[in-house]
């Protein structure tokens, strides 16, 4: 019986267990630009529609969250940087094989068109604070205008966000728990639910609740099915996959996964928005409240336990 | 031309000469090294069997490292060697992320730093000084695009492997065994 007993891994103080080089910035990042890519196409989406009178939440309250949200989660990434005086060159060159090069540029152009997107509704917005500057009144009135155009724009670049957070981390083929090609559909379908359960928060009637409640309700449905799809895809992997899953079924990230992500992030709000579809009295915080938690852990989750997985040592 | 590192496992003692010769000669600070020694135990007792090895960056063929880099501080030259160039390095971890070997570390300076092949070497004409130093002469270095190469000579006669080939990167630190 060949048997191997021990490899005595490294022993270099500063490096060793090195397993954390990245931390919470880069999963607060990765669910931020998600929620930011769910709001962002579903205001897209609407607009191209022509139904942006009948939502407004969609299209105006929450699009608010969304400059935000990409702020925020740019600052969390750009702390996590260690070189941060260089920062620039992520923008002298574009690598197509570099996930985070070509997340970057896509940043950098979502990035402000969610504030132009916001400032097209500011006299709806805040009606009480009128823009003192006549060009300011002008510029908004140029937006109004263009908001066809940034809708169209948004629909690809929300996409290309939301799959972004996924991808980024299945490229690593060394974290035998991001790679695999699930990853990308995965954090597209968790954001756009998050999007919409921001949206289901602040929406004001209750005929523009219900439809997201159960687009949200779809986007459950489909994250359930992909989670169950990764988890048999790396069971019938090879054996750093296998090790890999056990983490989250049976390991140390059991609870975690199964309690907030799985039961309380999906399942529970799940049925409680079919409960208040269904005509009754649910208030509609609550499932909201947990998707949006729900979808915080996952990312947690993913990238603690990501980076524990691996070949060696 | 295609650098190669071959390390016979058989001879090395895990003196560790190697890890201090790098971190002298390429100024790694304390508390980092470059390279490393990994003793293995194979077998069930009593037939067990134990291994020493130096380990450093593979200078992957295929390597994660350079195509996940955002800005293209990592790169790799045409003869094989994979480098970081610090001032376009921004310290984002992906390329750490993305060796299955961990060969890479964040540098207390804040970009990323690892083994080198010892470059500003090679390009006076002499071996990286892991290989220089070694005590029982276990690491050769060389061209595997050169058929009479020490190193392709070995990899013909000798019995070896590479570490983690399953992780598909091509690794070209070849280990005889
Ligand atoms: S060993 Fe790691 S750092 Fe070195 S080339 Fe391969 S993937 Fe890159
Ligand atoms: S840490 Fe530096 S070398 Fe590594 S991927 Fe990021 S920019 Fe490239």
């Amino acid at each position: 019986m060949q048997e191997e007993l021990f490899t005595s891994g490294r022993n270099i103080p500063n490096i060793d267990p090195s397993l954390q080089i990245w931390h919470w910035p880069i999963s607060v990042y990765l669910f931020l630009g998600g929620l930011a890519a769910g709001l962002l196409f579903f205001a897209a989406l609407i607009t191209v529609l022509k139904k942006d009178k009948e939502y407004p939440a969609a299209v105006k309250f929450a699009s608010i969250v969304s400059p935000i949200a990409l702020t925020l989660g740019l600052l969390a990434l750009f702390y996590d940087l260690t070189h941060k005086l260089y920062f620039w060159r992520l923008y002298t060159t574009i690598r197509i094989e570099s996930p985070m090069s070509w997340g970057a540029w896509v940043l950098l152009i979502i990035t402000p068109i969610s504030f132009l997107w916001v400032f097209s509704y500011y006299t709806e917005l805040f009606p009480k604070w009128k823009l003192k500057f006549n060009f300011l009144n002008t510029f908004e009135k140029f937006l109004q205008e263009n908001r066809m155009n940034m809708a169209i724009a948004l629909i690809p670049l929300s996409i290309v966000l939301g799959i972004y957070t996924g991808i980024l981390l299945s490229a690593f083929n060394a974290r035998p728990l991001w790679n695999n090609a699930i990853l990308g559909p995965l954090f597209l379908t968790s954001g756009l639910s998050t999007g919409a359960a921001t949206i289901i928060l602040l929406a004001k009637n209750a005929k523009e609740r219900h439809l997201f409640s159960k687009i949200d309700l779809a986007l459950i449905v489909i994250e359930l099915g992909l989670i169950i799809h990764m988890l048999m895809g790396m069971y019938a992997g090879s054996e750093v996959q296998l090790e890999a899953m056990q983490l989250l079924v049976g390991g140390e990230f059991t609870l975690m996964f199964f309690g907030f992500v799985i039961i309380l992030g999906l399942i529970v709000p799940a049925i409680l928005e079919l409960t208040e579809l269904i005509g009754y009295k649910v208030p509609v915080a609550v499932p909201a409240i947990l998707i949006l938690i729900g979808g915080l852990v996952f990312r947690f989750v993913m990238v603690e336990a990501g980076q524990i997985t691996r070949y060696l040592y | 031309m295609r650098y190669a590192m071959v390390i016979d496992t058989l001879k090395c003692v895990g003196c560790s000469d190697c890890v201090v010769a790098c971190q002298t000669e390429n100024n790694v600070p304390i508390g980092y090294c470059r390279d490393w020694i990994t003793e293995t135990v194979n077998g069930a007792y009593p037939s067990i069997e134990l291994e020493l090895k130096s380990e450093r960056c593979n200078h992957c063929d295929n390597a994660p490292c350079v195509r996940c880099c955002p800005t293209g501080a990592s790169h790799q030259l045409d003869n094989g060697i994979v480098l970081v160039t610090a001032d376009e390095c921004i310290g984002c971890g992906a390329c750490i992320e993305s060796c299955p070997y961990d060969a890479r570390y964040q540098h207390p300076d804040g970009y990323v730093d690892k083994c080198t092949f010892c470059h500003h070497r090679l390009e006076k004409g002499q071996l990286p000084a892991c290989v220089s130093v070694c005590p029982t002469k276990c690491m050769y270095f060389g061209d595997l695009d050169d058929p009479n190469s020490e190193v392709s000579q070995l990899l013909k006669n000798r019995k070896h492997k590479t570490l983690a080939p399953e992780a598909g990167t091509k690794p070209q630190v070849y280990y005889l065994i």
